[in-house]
């Protein structure tokens, strides 16, 4: 089976604080940890183990600056046997849909039986896995936690849905899938497997390679600013040693029925 | 003329979704004098219910009548939204596990802009509609602006917008099932699994210590767990933990996992995304422990302490076994 898997490098927010810059134009990158996108590498995990099953190949993808090359040698580390990279100003600032566009570019440059994205990313949008089956006319399944290969034209899938239950369907082939945390414990990447994949050589795409103009991924969609809301008055923060603290948050937990 | 704004109502064998009655206030923000319609996929009893149900809140809806709507299937209800939506209209759908699903791919087919998991809604000025949303889990909110020219899919978060219990309306209610036509779906629904109950029962638990991400290692549960035993509750934990399979699902709090409602609910590394939060109900005191000061967690705890909890966490159930 061929299978891409879309990958984003994202800053870790497990590592970081994230602040606001002072013109609340974007937040403080410079001090900022960038990881592959948590949902991006159980994807990659995924398609690894699909592969390992049924033959195949898996192809890792991105959309991004120079700094992103660094995520599809990561999940090359990981098992992902090649690696695509878009790089273009113009991307830059597009939108969901303008990344859709450009990866639908590079699908139709290829031949895949299954295309895997993360569910979601930092932006919290859960939108361009969605956006790229519909530009592809391909069947699509957002939020999978479970995928059993039926045949070469079938997949028996689950998607998570509220309170913990599963979805189950199946799926004919080629499709697109976005893929929820949980669905597998991706392996870890030691450094040894990084620098094995150091010298490999990934193909960089600009827009003009992909047949695509400027205008095309012009987005339609702006972020304005970021800023942190005034929001209520929020906790009431306990101050002293840690002693004083404890003893303090006891007295409270023992008024309002914190300890039986 | 006038906007036409589209609320996708969510329903179970008939029963409205919470959101159904939060949309209308979004639409409302929108334009308050726009017609707001009410879109009701389903079959049989459960669909005549919920049209009715959703006419007491809407001054129109359009019920769509489809075997193989039985079950929701997005896959489904896409192309007949495609066929039954005027152009450059705005379609309000639940940001949930159904919206995820259904929205993006709406969005391109209708070649409409899509502004996913909005929190409010900031102005609308001619052809713009500005939105806020919120990224990196909640800890920064950010200011969006679309272009609404060629209509907008919107799918707004749940408990964003306050909900309309007024049911003051006496909606008609439109067969449109011609209109939206057969669907022959690639994805075939073929069953729901629901979750397994655990050996713990934490949805009827007075008092429940929460373990997230900043725990660290899964050996450091046992510091909650003392902490538990110390105070007669019980540990439950946020997602990580689970995706880590360091706990079993049926302790998981959130959207995803169990809803619970405590007196007490204690939040130990927790940065407080809204579908863990969303899980809580029932307004317990909420403690929350966090190294990071601008954890969402701490805008709807009660009590803050900003320490690294495991050397906190310790210190506390020395002194509930001292004091108690």
């Amino acid at each position: 089976m061929e299978i891409l898997v879309c990958v984003k490098r994202v800053p870790d927010t497990a590592e970081n604080e994230i602040e606001i810059n002072s013109d609340g134009t974007d937040i403080e990158r410079d001090d900022l940890v960038y990881s592959v996108n948590e949902w991006d590498n159980y994807a990659v995990e995924e398609a690894i183990q699909i592969r390992d099953k049924v033959g195949g190949s898996v192809t890792v993808v991105t959309v991004g600056d120079e700094e992103s090359d660094e995520v599809l040698r990561r999940e090359m580390a990981m098992g992902a046997d090649k690696g695509i990279h878009v790089n273009d100003e113009a991307l830059e600032s597009t939108d969901g849909l303008g990344i859709a566009k450009a990866l639908k570019a590079v699908v139709e440059k290829g031949s895949y039986d299954l295309i895997l994205t993360g569910a979601q990313a930092d932006d919290g949008c859960a939108q361009v896995g969605g956006m790229l089956a519909a530009l592809l006319d391909l069947p699509y399944a957002s939020l999978v936690n479970y995928i059993e290969v039926v045949d070469d034209k079938t997949l028996k899938i689950g998607r998570e849905i509220e309170g913990g239950s599963q979805e189950i369907s199946e799926i004919s082939m080629p499709c697109v899938l976005s893929i929820q945390t949980g669905i597998n414990e991706p392996r870890y990447v030691g450094i040894r497997g990084i620098r094995k994949v150091a010298g490999v050589d990934i193909p960089e795409m600009d827009l003009s390679e992909l047949g695509l103009s400027e205008e095309e991924v012009a987005p339609r969609v702006k972020r304005l600013d970021y800023f942190v809301p005034e929001m209520g008055e929020g906790a009431e923060i306990l101050e002293g040693d840690m002693e004083e603290i404890a003893e303090k948050l006891v007295e409270l937990l023992k008024a309002k029925g914190g300890i039986k | 003329m006038s906007r036409e704004i589209f609320a996708y109502i969510e329903h179970a064998d008939g029963v409205l979704d919470d959101s159904a009655l939060e949309l209308i206030n979004a639409a409302r923000k929108i334009d308050d004098s726009a017609k707001v319609v009410a879109l009701v996929f389903g079959s049989g009893d459960a669909l005549n219910k919920a049209s009715e149900e959703a006419a007491k809140t809407y001054p129109e809806v359009w019920k769509v009548e489809s075997a193989s709507l039985t079950y929701p299937n997005a896959e489904v209800v896409r192309p007949m939204l495609v066929n039954l939506l005027p152009k450059g209209c705005v379609c309000l759908i639940p940001h949930d596990t159904f919206g995820i699903d259904l929205g993006p791919g709406l969005s391109v087919k209708l070649g409409a802009s899509y502004l996913p998991d909005i929190v409010d809604i900031d102005k609308v000025e001619g052809d713009k509609m500005v939105v806020v949303r919120q990224e990196f889990a909640g800890q920064v909110h950010t200011h969006v602006e679309c272009d609404m020219r060629e209509g907008v899919v919107v799918t707004v978060r749940p408990g964003s917008f306050e909900a309309d219990e007024s049911k003051s309306e006496s909606g008609t209610v439109v067969d449109k099932s011609a209109e939206a036509g057969e669907v022959d779906a690639k994805r075939k629904f073929i069953e729901v699994k629901e979750a397994e109950a655990g050996d713990v029962d934490i949805t009827a638990a007075d008092i429940l210590v929460s373990v997230g991400r900043g725990i660290g290692e899964e050996e450091n549960i046992e510091i909650a767990e003392e902490l538990a035993e110390a105070l007669g509750g019980v540990v439950s934990c946020s997602r990580p933990i689970v995706d880590a399979k360091w706990m079993d699902r049926s302790r998981q709090v959130g959207t995803s996992g169990k809803t619970v409602k405590p007196k007490v609910y204690i939040a130990l590394g927790i940065s407080g995304a809204f579908q863990h939060v969303a899980g809580i109900k029932g307004n317990p005191f909420i403690v929350a422990v966090n190294t990071n000061p601008k954890a969402p967690i701490f805008q709807v705890a009660d009590v803050g302490v900003v320490e690294d909890l495991l050397e906190f966490v310790p210190v506390l159930t020395e002194k509930v076994k001292e004091m108690k």
